[in-house]
């Protein structure tokens, strides 16, 4: 099939920022028709601004959203060929299942006679036949989503946009749902774009998954590809759980973390490459017989999930990983452990150290950051353009958020064996990134301070 | 020691109870009891006989509930769009708009019939019907407004956008949804303002120069000139009245739930 007719709705440079804040940016996306689509990201990341634009309840900054060749950005809601399931119902309180479900029909001027038939066919499709002369408001949550299902696909729209449709209920329930959204939009054939923060959900529903952080587009795949193939390390923590490691591509076929040197499949990557290494825990093999293991270790902590048993090791080298095994180990054992060179996932570094704009406002004083650091003489002068680079262990976090040369907020961290990876917004908007063995949590206030020795400046032209 | 034996928390009732029952309970009973009896203090149905016999009560009576009824609306129609827009995030950012309009009524209803008066006499409009139309919409708007707003303020925003999906271009979207749902405000609106203007008597007064007499008028007229049982009969007629008119919002359960003011 050519692109024309498999592409039923195109993303193109779709652009929104609410104040200062940039909620989306630059997004381009091409849904195919029929596929189920997840945007999946944590809060805040712009998956449900990106769906809204599409129902139309919200204006890009830019960009456009064609649907079908024709160009609908400015064509309001209730004009578009496409209905929404609400996170929270949003089920007409004055209207009885039967009128909420018949009132998208009757604006449309649908038969009476024809409405009747349309109507039980989309109850009986949700399970909630009989139902029809009950109150919104008697009905539990999950039978209120059922009806907000029936009233959006009883109008048989061209794409099914659903916003977080099942947070609200229960994990039991949940799982029900999980299941008959599936089979429903094999039934019906038509476009499901899905809003989710919940990785599991994305990946047991899915054709396509788009993993979304920060207004970006991470990934975009099948949940196999996602899984097994995370582009970066957002990614890789965010699906599943994963041991994220620094890793040095010693050549082609050939990695080296924890200390030790592995097999892989990766190549192209060049000689002493710095990457990022992702093994999930399950992908572990861990036997008491430490002797003819690769690498030994001591179990630190061994706990009961159901099906598995999760632990945490501390390898020869002093890292730490996650392993999943069906077998419990003692804790204070040694035990001995291998990884398959097939599930040796190497990445890219998206970065290797800090790099920041900014100018020099004396010969040993730099601006960046907003604000102003020392450095050590270059032989710059006040007022060059300058990029200033630090190494990611060498940023000091501060307790005290005075105490830094810039205040920041802890915004991601990421466990790499040994340290912690944070990522730290500062007060006008540019991360930092941060190596350090203190324990942090998500929303700390910090200061952030770097000395003199450790700001490597160069001029920038 | 007894004191403290017998102490219950429910004792703390007692002076409201005593209140309600001196303040609320007895004058109503005085009513009930002057209405039903004559000078000599004999039952008699005389004073519901003289009401419907004399066509100036009657007709009075009647005047009275068409104001009522003209204010009311008049209060909607000018009302319901200014708390619309109140309340539209899109229109109006600022408590101060929703401030200025709820200002008026903390300042007593007497200062600004008065302040209404002298205005009207300024600017040489003459005093009467129109003026007395005035005041009333002047005096009671806020209490419509107000109820309205609180509706609209805490009604669910995904209903609206939810209709918009389902295919209501604008106006449909307000007729289908937002008017119902703000139903609510619109019954508890009317009660604010309907029971209080049958029996106003003041405004009637001032802004008319005595020359339009209302139902309270009457009322008040018959009380001070010694007709306690006549008045007490007249007062019995307009507090059914105004029963009647609560019965119809009481029959909506999510009027108690959601309603704005009462």
């Amino acid at each position: 099939m050519d692109n024309k007719t498999n592409t039923i709705i195109k993303i193109e440079h779709l652009s929104k920022s609410f104040g200062d804040k940039v909620v989306l940016n630059d997004i381009n996306l091409d849904i195919r028709r029929g596929e189920f689509i997840t945007l999946l990201g944590p809060s805040g990341c712009g998956k449900t601004t990106l769906l809204r634009m599409i129902a139309g309840f919200l204006k890009p900054d830019s960009g456009a959203i064609v649907m079908d060749g024709n160009n609908i950005t400015e064509v309001p809601p209730h004009l578009r060929p496409l209905n929404t399931v609400f996170q929270r119902y949003a089920l007409f309180p004055h209207l009885n299942v039967y009128e909420n479900i018949a009132f998208g029909l009757k604006l449309n001027k649908v038969p009476a006679q024809e409405i009747e038939t349309r109507i039980r066919k989309a109850l009986r499709m949700v399970s909630m036949t009989d139902y029809e002369d009950r109150d919104v408001n008697s009905l539990s949550g999950g039978q209120q989503q059922r009806v907000a299902i029936a009233r959006a696909i009883v109008n048989r729209p061209k794409v099914l946009l659903l916003d977080e449709p099942l947070a609200a209920l229960d994990l039991k329930m949940r799982k029900d749902m999980q299941m008959e959204l599936k089979q429903m939009h094999q039934e019906l054939g038509i476009t499901f774009i899905y809003v989710t923060h919940d990785q599991e959900e994305a990946l047991t529903l899915s054709d396509t998954v788009v993993v979304m952080s920060d207004g970006k587009i991470q990934q975009i795949g099948t949940p196999i590809d996602i899984y097994n193939e995370p582009i970066n390390s957002f990614v890789a923590d965010f699906i599943g759980e994963s041991n994220i490691l620094n890793g040095t591509m010693a050549h082609d076929l050939e990695v080296e973390f924890i200390g030790h040197t592995f097999e892989c499949v990766d190549k192209g990557f060049g000689s002493n490459a710095p990457v990022d290494v992702v093994v999930r825990p399950e992908d572990i093999y861990i036997i008491a017989n430490a002797e003819n293991a690769k690498f030994t270790g001591t179990v630190k902590s061994c706990i009961f999930k159901g099906v598995h048993y999760e632990m945490f090791v501390e390898t020869d080298k002093g890292y730490e990983l996650m392993i999943q095994d069906y077998n419990a180990f003692e804790v204070g054992s040694t035990v001995g452990m291998f990884i398959k060179p097939s599930d040796i996932h190497v990445m890219q570094k998206e970065r290797i150290c800090n790099t920041f704009e900014g100018r020099m406002t004396s010969p040993t004083t730099v601006e960046i950051l907003g604000a102003e650091f020392e450095c050590a003489d270059c032989g710059l002068k006040e007022g060059d353009n300058i990029y200033a680079s630090v190494n990611f262990n060498r940023v000091e976090l501060q307790d005290n958020k005075e105490d830094g040369t810039v205040m920041g907020e802890v915004e991601f961290i990421l466990y790499k064996g040994n340290h912690y990876h944070l990522t730290v917004l500062t007060d006008d908007g540019e991360k930092v990134y941060v190596d350090t063995n203190d324990i942090w949590d998500k929303g700390d206030l910090v200061g952030i301070s770097i000395s003199a020795s450790d700001l490597h400046i160069t001029k920038r032209v | 020691m007894k004191l403290f034996k017998s102490y219950r928390r429910s004792n703390w009732a007692i002076p409201y109870a005593l209140f309600l029952a001196i303040f609320v309970a007895l004058p109503l009973l005085l009513i009930v009891i002057f209405a039903f009896t004559d000078n000599s203090g004999e039952f008699s149905m005389q004073n519901f006989i003289k009401f419907v016999t004399q066509p100036e009560a009657v007709n009075t009576f009647i005047y009275s509930i068409g104001i009522a009824l003209v204010t009311t609306f008049l209060c909607i129609l000018l009302g319901y769009p200014a708390a619309y827009i109140l309340s539209n995030k899109n229109l109006n950012r600022s408590q101060t708009a929703v401030m200025l309009f709820i200002l008026p009524m903390w300042i007593n209803i007497l200062v600004r019939t008065l302040a209404t008066v002298a205005l009207f006499d300024f600017i040489h409009i003459p005093l009467g019907e129109g003026a007395l139309m005035f005041g009333m919409v002047y005096n009671f708007l806020p209490f419509m407004i107000y109820p309205i707003y609180n509706t609209l303020q805490k009604m669910d925003h995904s209903l609206i956008e939810a209709a918009q999906d389902l295919g209501a271009k604008p106006s449909t979207v307000f007729w289908k949804v937002t008017v119902p749902l703000s139903m609510p405000g619109i019954t508890s609106g009317i009660m604010m303002v309907f029971m209080p203007t049958i029996s106003t008597f003041a405004i009637a007064e001032l802004l008319t120069m005595n020359n339009i007499k209302l139902f309270g008028t009457t009322i008040q007229e018959n009380i001070n000139n010694g007709m306690w049982n006549y008045g007490a009969a007249l007062s019995l007629i307009m507090l059914v009245i105004i029963g009647i008119t609560s019965l119809f919002s009481d029959g909506d359960e999510q009027s108690q739930n959601e309603g704005g003011l009462l």
